[in-house]
């Protein structure tokens, strides 16, 4: 852009809000210089239409209106009310927030915007020292390839159709969702929303949507219940699994050191020649337990319960069975 | 993205920001607006020229620069800057109300305080359907070990960790120079200088067993550069071994979960992905695990272990004593 534009748009600016009255197109373009370089009344009006977007787009809120009933065009002017950012004093501690909270995003979305917002609360007196010390540092990415989309959905209100894999299905399936909102939980992106197919609000993690979201019908279409806390429908959509019967094991001596962290020693027990320990744990997710033990292989054997034991052995079995039968580049 | 969109609302910035800080250095102001003082110099032979009609000179902007510094004697009416855009407010609030309920944050307090008077002077630009919780799945344990390591990076102090490697399962001892702590991705880090790997390291406090805060400074050396946490926490590096395995339905988070290279649907929700890793042992264990889920069709060593050690922990289990 040409420095006269942002001249332009600055005096622009400076001139609907020092103006009660509603200015027409053709007085502006008398008044504020630059506009009179248009060679033409097209070039004018297609310049001035670029000016107003370009402003709506920066959040300046322009009026549209008459002052006198008999005029026969709209003019323009800025309230100053709705232009001005209300009063804000920080105490230090509280600017010191902000500033992390500028930070948090590693996200082609929020990045700019927290910049922009940091810049217009200096220009209210506010100080926000970039350099504040945090005891904790959180980062958010952003990175899921469906979540441009889906924010958009979500901020102009659209329904989303988009193929979604179910975590053991073996197949994609096409889901038709209004969205309420994206939600990032420990680390994942989900989207909320309610399913049209299955008639009910539903989570659905971003790294499992395949390939495009595509729109349908049109903006402004959905509407978001207004007793629905995205962050605890996730939270409680996502419930951690309740602890489990104890589990003893036998751990061949200097072995699994990661099993041997989580767990406490009751004894020694000689098997197949090897020497190594009892040792029982308290497992938190059961669900994965027998993956991460039968992982150890022979440095690690399931005494009890019966019920692990055997989902040990048939994860090797598995694994035995489908790697004998494979064809291994060699 | 045009350039006015970043320039224009600096431009109308500018002049309130000025107005609070009269004689504040150029230096000062540049570093404020993250541009560098020339360009800031230009914003500000701009913002002279511009003014209320009329035009004359008591109409225009009034600057006066003494030595380096910069105060604003007419404002021509813009003496508060323009209201948050409702991306601005969303990415603010949304990531302060992550922020006070962060573990081991200090001061949420002040977090919910700053929230409050951001959502009033911020007015009717609500945020809307974004959410940020970064409340963590954590043990006890792991809470005792963020609050020592957190009194060492207070006081500044080196540490002496004791660090569960699941690559290598194994378990060492290691002093670092500690730099900051993240939260990354639904997990937390320590960031520091690792004096027996001689580069920066980040140790996932769940995997500290245990820390011992030293009388020694931490002095992580000059040339130790934080981490760039925009592109994920780990690269792909190419000097690591790569495995071709086939994953079926069920395994297919593994995909989701570790970086992996490339897939190729193979339909019915098999895939074949092509997976890099640096530790055999480790990607034997991810292998045993998988069960049948998972077929390694490269390289060799992984395959011919995989037997071999299924084979070995299935004979095992029979000498078992029943108990």
């Amino acid at each position: 852009m040409s420095t006269t534009r942002a001249e332009r748009l600055v005096n622009l600016v400076l001139c609907l809000l020092s103006t009660r009255q509603f200015l027409s197109a053709e007085r502006i373009r008398g008044i504020v210089p630059g506009y009179a370089d248009a060679l033409s009344d097209e070039a004018f009006f297609r310049m001035f239409e670029r000016d107003k977007t370009e402003l709506r787009d920066l959040g300046v809120p322009l009026e549209v209106g008459k002052t006198q009933s008999f005029e026969t065009t709209d003019g323009y002017r800025i309230a100053r009310r709705d232009y001005e950012l209300g009063d804000i004093d920080l105490e230090p501690d509280e600017a010191a927030a902000v500033a992390l909270a500028a930070r948090l995003w590693d996200s082609p979305q929020f990045t700019g915007a927290a910049h922009g917002a940091l810049i217009k609360l200096r220009a209210a007196g506010v100080d926000v020292d970039q350099d504040v010390h945090a005891a904790v540092e959180p980062k958010v990415r952003t990175s899921e390839p469906a979540f441009p989309s889906l924010l958009a959905a979500v901020q102009a209100g659209q329904v989303v159709e988009f193929d979604y894999r179910r975590p053991v299905a073996t197949d994609v399936a096409t889901r038709t969702i209004e969205p309420w909102g994206v939600v990032a939980w420990r680390g994942r992106w989900y989207l909320v929303g309610h399913d049209r197919d299955r008639g009910a609000a539903r989570c659905f993690r971003l790294s499992r949507v395949v390939g495009e979201v595509r729109t349908v019908g049109k903006p402004g279409v959905v509407q978001r219940p207004e007793d629905v806390d995205l962050l605890s429908f996730v939270a409680t959509s996502q419930r951690d699994a309740p602890p489990s019967a104890p589990t003893r094991l036998w751990v061949a001596k200097g072995r699994a050191h990661g099993l041997r962290r989580r767990a406490r020693l009751v004894g020694e027990q000689v098997v197949e020649g090897e020497p190594g320990d009892l040792v029982e744990i308290e497992l938190r997710f059961p669900d994965s337990a027998a993956k991460w033990i039968a992982g150890f292989g022979p440095d690690v054997l399931v005494l009890e319960p019966e019920v692990l034991a055997k989902s040990v052995r048939e994860r090797l079995l598995g694994a035995l069975s489908t790697q004998r039968g494979a064809e291994v580049g060699r | 993205m045009s350039a006015s969109s970043e320039r224009v609302p600096r431009l109308l910035a500018l002049v309130p920001y000025l107005l609070a800080r009269p004689g504040i250095p150029l230096r000062e102001v540049a570093a404020d607006f993250d541009v560098p003082e020339k360009q800031l110099r230009k914003d500000l032979e701009l913002l002279w020229m511009c003014g209320l009609p009329g035009y004359g000179p008591g109409d225009l902007i009034d600057l006066s620069f003494e030595g380096d510094t910069v105060t604003v004697g007419f404002d021509a009416g813009m003496s508060r800057p323009l209201r948050l855009t409702a991306a601005e407010a969303t990415s603010l609030l949304v990531a302060l109300r992550a922020l006070s309920d962060t573990p081991g944050m200090l001061d949420a307090e002040a977090v919910q305080r700053a929230v409050a008077k951001i959502e009033a002077a911020v007015g009717q630009a609500q945020p809307a359907g974004v959410a940020v919780g970064l409340a963590l799945r954590e043990a006890p344990e792991t809470a005792k070990v963020r609050d020592a390591l957190q009194d060492g990076v207070r006081r500044g102090r080196a540490l002496r960790l004791r660090y569960y490697t699941p690559s290598r399962d194994e378990i060492t001892d290691r002093v670092v120079d500690p730099m900051r702590m993240l939260l990354v991705e639904g997990h937390s880090y320590l960031e520091a200088w690792c004096r027996g790997a001689d580069g920066v390291r980040l140790f996932r406090l769940d995997r500290i067993d245990e820390v011992e805060v030293l009388e020694e400074g931490a002095a992580p050396p000059p040339h130790a550069q934080l981490t760039d946490t925009s592109e994920g926490l780990f690269r792909p590096d190419p000097s690591q071994r790569m495995a071709v395995l086939v994953l079926e339905p069920d395994a297919r988070w593994i995909a989701e979960y570790y970086p992996v290279d490339d897939v190729i649907e193979l339909g019915a929700g098999r895939a074949r992905v092509m997976m890099r890793y640096a530790d055999l042992s480790w990607m034997v264990r991810l292998a045993l695990g998988l069960g049948g889920d998972v077929r390694v069709e490269h390289p060799a060593e992984l395959a011919d272990e995989v037997i071999r050690q299924s084979t070995a922990a299935l004979r095992r289990a029979e000498h078992l004593p029943s108990t």
